[in-house]
């Protein structure tokens, strides 16, 4: 049956009527409009769907939403604006990163959050914290330029 | 410049033509003569028919100056617009800003063949050129009549016509938007009658020469990147309508079997809850999406028993060495191959196979169709939209002018994938409804139902005589045809819509022979095709993937190459340039070769004991006038069977550059999928269905086996007309690989891919086989 949530997400309080069962990947694209995580493979394994769930990267196709709580939300378009870029997304546009594009939630939050507790990881430890998420074009040597240049943005 | 600007671009268009879009008024026509002859005039007349043979088609002045090219390909996410809009402004004259390219929509371009090997500049950027040429020919013209003098006279910078260079006098200059902006140009091109690649319809100019170009050439950015970075472009999966239902699709646990029963009341639970059933066609209807999918998983069917149609993933090349040869296709002999090997010293044979592969697309695809009863909208995720449209019309049974199909970037395409699919199945579930209908597959269908690459065989033997030379190579592949479904979805029997709906499977003959300028006094180069395992819907039918057919044949060929050399205790580099004939092949070849340090010596090297051991090895191919070269260096971890691909040195020649910057990371990215391709995919399956159905059961590439290094070596001939990128330097990679691995441990991996358990054991035989001899 369904059920009320309120969810945080990037500063913002919304109210959805959803089953709790219901993964929360699909409250922010369709009831939020939320279009950037994306569905990839509803199974955890690609990262196109990632979000922040209070700073840490988690697949939305598999969390459900009787277990968001209060936690604050935030998508890839609340990570920055083109007003107010994160490192990682002017990096991005720097390295001209994506092909398609479909796969990028998961490589920015995934190397937000690793920037968030190490502010200059070595390639190693960039790649081991990217490790398990997709890109299908094969734009890995520029998500590592990225990742690399956003690091020294921040100083 | 944004091509994701399409509602405003769309809204200028329309706005540039009057009546909708989707209206084509059939004006008069007009020949060439009486074109050139009233000049100004032509450019008050009706708007014309959207047709290849109007210059309307392809280029418009809007009111404000700036351009539209309406362009019926489409970019990938390579960065091509970005080039076609570089070859647009260049000719035209004006800046590069100032042109936005329109891609893919039914209702403002020409069908000039989607996306399709590797033709976005070589044939559709083509196009583009010459129809900018013609559009500043036309408003030189104009420019001449205004003021009275000789075109001659008439100079061009920044989209402002000026009598005579640098006069500054206002009255003596006319931009092209006060000549022409929001009105037509009402020139005929000539038109060589062809649709999708081969369309070609130049005007009277002829394009630039070289020499004079400023805007081409230049390493321009792309103009998707911030959208996308910054989440606002939409794609294909984010487009809602009005009173759009979701829809999904079942598929038959076996292959060929058939709803017997459907049990509608188990999912009477679920809320709006609809099944659409035709003959083998079975889809459910919910207005959330989530309901859609518990729909989809809860509906009970009992299904036709049939015999399970394939071998096992294991028994498939013997399956293809067995089957019955349906066509078979020589290439261009040379000599006389048959008496060569009778009189060879020595003979030279190994024989490769190659796996079926997944597209294994980002997202499983998407589309949305609103059936209407005076038109019908489909927003797809297709690379040729054009030929959508034709296949909803064909599928529904409407003329193809009801249909308006846009073009929305789908998440990811390297070819036919399942995006034509899934069009053609939410216009069929759009027709049962009355509603549009959102369809997106889940992740099992959009790996294990999408059209697959071909598996294949390969044998190659080559004749050597007393002296050591190479005297005949023969090279023969059997395989399954390239196109069990077309390219496209524009008929019924491509698509598992039609294949459902009771119509079979059309497969066609295609493969393909290696594409080289090696020369031998005796050369043969064959393909055979084998039928399909099903005549109806297949997750094993086969289709275009990125390079279609290019990897496996390359793989083969040039690993066969390298096998020559080291029997004839010979450099690999050094084989190729004996026999390699054409310059531009032969420059290829020494510049991977010289980027890489490459030392000559034959392979393997036997200076290497240990667990951990590295190797080089080079291969090379030509594509469609593009040839490249390679040199990998890899890694290999002996007792784990583990490989890595460190380092790739890649020379590339594609005829002239339109745009460096994106070229190289178009390489890439053909680099990075082709290492994934040859060390990780295979698809797998039972007798019954296809197993490898997600990124566990069909891995790609993981980041922590990126190469370290992806040099790049871009040969520019600004002086020949550029050839394709898009898929040329995926072709040599596996082969590369193979010979970097043999020249560090000796031995020939001939199936792909090479896996750790693969490369383990291949290793382990080798050794036992030392060990025994």
């Amino acid at each position: 049956m369904s059920q009320r949530f309120t969810l945080n997400v990037n500063g913002k309080q919304h109210t959805v009527e959803a089953d709790p069962d219901m993964p929360l990947l699909y409250a922010l694209r369709n009831d939020l409009s939320l279009n950037n995580p994306h569905f990839g493979c509803g199974l955890a394994q690609c990262g196109a769907c990632t979000v922040h769930l209070d700073g840490q990267p988690i697949r939305s196709c598999v969390t459900a939403m009787s277990a968001v709580g209060a936690a604050k939300i935030t998508t890839l378009a609340g990570l920055g604006t083109p007003e107010k870029p994160h490192p990682l997304q002017t990096a991005y546009v720097q390295e001209e990163v994506p092909q398609c594009g479909y796969c990028i939630n998961g490589w920015i939050m995934t190397a937000a959050s690793l920037l968030e507790t190490k502010k200059k990881p070595s390639d190693a430890e960039i790649k081991e914290a990217l490790s398990g998420l997709k890109c299908r074009c094969g734009t890995h040597m520029a998500i590592l330029r990225a990742v690399k240049r956003a690091s020294e943005m921040m100083g | 410049m944004t091509k994701m600007d399409k509602l405003s671009a769309f809204s200028r268009r329309s706005v540039l033509k009057g009546a909708g879009a989707l209206v084509v008024s059939i004006g008069m026509p007009v020949g060439l003569d009486t074109v050139l002859a009233v000049n100004s005039a032509a450019a008050q007349g009706a708007k014309p028919p959207l047709v290849p043979n109007e210059l309307d088609s392809y280029i418009a002045i809007n009111a404000d100056g700036s351009v539209s090219a309406f362009f019926g390909k489409m970019d990938m996410g390579q960065g091509l617009f970005t080039a076609i809009g570089q070859m647009v402004a260049e000719e035209l004259d004006v800046p590069f800003e100032r042109v936005t390219v329109i891609m893919g929509d039914t209702a403002t371009s020409v069908n000039q063949g989607g996306a399709s090997g590797s033709t976005g500049v070589q044939m559709g950027g083509k196009q583009m050129r010459a129809a900018a040429a013609e559009a500043r020919r036309v408003l030189v013209d104009m420019a001449a009549a205004k003021f009275g003098v000789p075109t001659e006279q008439i100079t061009v910078a920044d989209g402002i016509c000026r009598v005579g260079a640098g006069n500054d006098d206002a009255a003596r200059s006319v931009s092209y938007a006060e000549l022409i902006g929001g009105k037509y140009f009402n020139t005929q091109l000539d038109w060589n009658k062809q649709i999708g690649n081969l369309l070609y319809a130049p005007g009277k100019a002829k394009p630039k020469d070289f020499k004079d170009h400023k805007i081409v050439g230049k390493p321009l950015p792309r103009a998707d990147i911030a959208p996308k970075v910054f989440c606002t472009e939409d794609f294909c999966t984010d487009v809602r309508v009005p009173g759009m239902m979701h829809g999904r699709m079942i598929r038959p646990p076996v292959a060929g079997s058939v709803p017997a029963k459907v049990d509608e009341a188990s999912i009477k639970d679920i809320p709006g809850a609809k099944v659409v059933r035709e003959q083998g066609f079975l889809g459910v209807l919910a207005e959330k999406e989530w309901d859609a999918i518990q729909a989809a998983q809860k509906l009970k069917v009992e299904w036709t028993e049939v015999k399970p149609p394939f071998p096992t993933t294991a028994e498939i090349y013997d399956h293809i060495r067995k089957a019955d040869v349906r066509k078979r296709q020589e290439e261009k002999p040379v000599g006389n191959v048959e008496e060569a090997f009778r009189s060879a010293a020595r003979v030279i044979e190994a024989e490769y196979e190659w796996p079926f592969q997944s597209h294994a697309c980002m997202g499983p695809a998407c589309a949305v169709v609103d059936v209407k009863d005076d038109k019908i909208t489909c927003w797809t995720g297709s690379q040729k939209s054009h030929f959508v449209r034709d296949g909803i019309a064909d599928t529904l049974g409407v003329p193809a002018a009801k249909v308006h199909a846009i073009w929305v970037t789908g998440p990811g395409s390297y070819g036919r994938s399942d995006a034509d699919d899934a069009a053609m199945d939410a216009a069929v579930l759009s027709k049962a409804v009355g509603r549009p209908v959102r369809v997106q597959y889940m992740r099992e269908e959009g790996t294990g139902w999408d059209p697959k690459g071909p598996a294949s065989i390969h044998r190659a033997r080559a004749a050597i005589d007393a002296s050591g030379q190479v005297t005949a190579y023969d090279f023969l592949s059997k395989a399954f045809s390239r196109v069990d479904v077309n390219t496209n979805g524009s008929k019924p029997h491509d698509t598992l819509a039609g294949h459902f709906r009771g119509v079979p499977l059309n497969s066609g003959d295609g493969f393909g022979v290696p594409a080289e300028s090696y020369e031998f006094t005796h050369k043969r180069m064959a393909w055979e095709t084998i039928p399909p395992l099903l005549d109806r819907a297949s997750p094993l039918r086969s289709s275009h993937l990125r390079d279609p057919v290019g990897p496996q044949i390359h793989f083969a060929s040039e690993s066969f190459m390298d096998e020559v050399a080291a029997a004839l205790n010979l450099d690999p580099v050094e084989l190729r340039l004996r026999h390699v004939k054409n310059p531009r092949d032969i420059a290829v070849i020494k510049a991977a070769a010289e980027k890489s340090g490459w030392q000559s010596r034959p392979s393997p090297r036997r200076d290497q004991t240990g667990n951990k051991v590295s190797g080089r090895g080079i291969a090379y191919a030509q594509r469609n006038g593009t040839r490249v070269a390679i040199v990998a260096e890899v890694d290999i971890d002996r007792q784990t069977g583990k490989i890595w691909a460190r380092k790739f040195t890649v020379a590339h020649d594609c005829g002239q550059i339109i745009n460096p910057k994106q070229l190289k990371t178009t390489i890439e990215g053909n680099i990075v999928q082709g290492v994934s391709r040859t060390l990780w995919e295979e698809v797998q399956f039972d007798n019954k269905a296809v197993t490898s159905v997600d990124w566990t059961s069909y891995p790609i590439l993981d980041i922590t086996e990126t190469p370290e290094t992806i040099d790049v070596v871009l040969i520019n001939h600004p002086e020949i007309e550029p050839t394709g990128a898009g898929e040329p330097s995926i072709r040599p990679v596996a082969a590369a690989i193979a010979n970097a691995i043999f020249d560090a441990t000796g031995v020939r991996i001939r199936r792909v891919p090479f896996s750790p358990e693969r490369v383990k054991s291949s290793l382990a035989a080798a050794e036992g086989g030392v060990k025994r001899g």
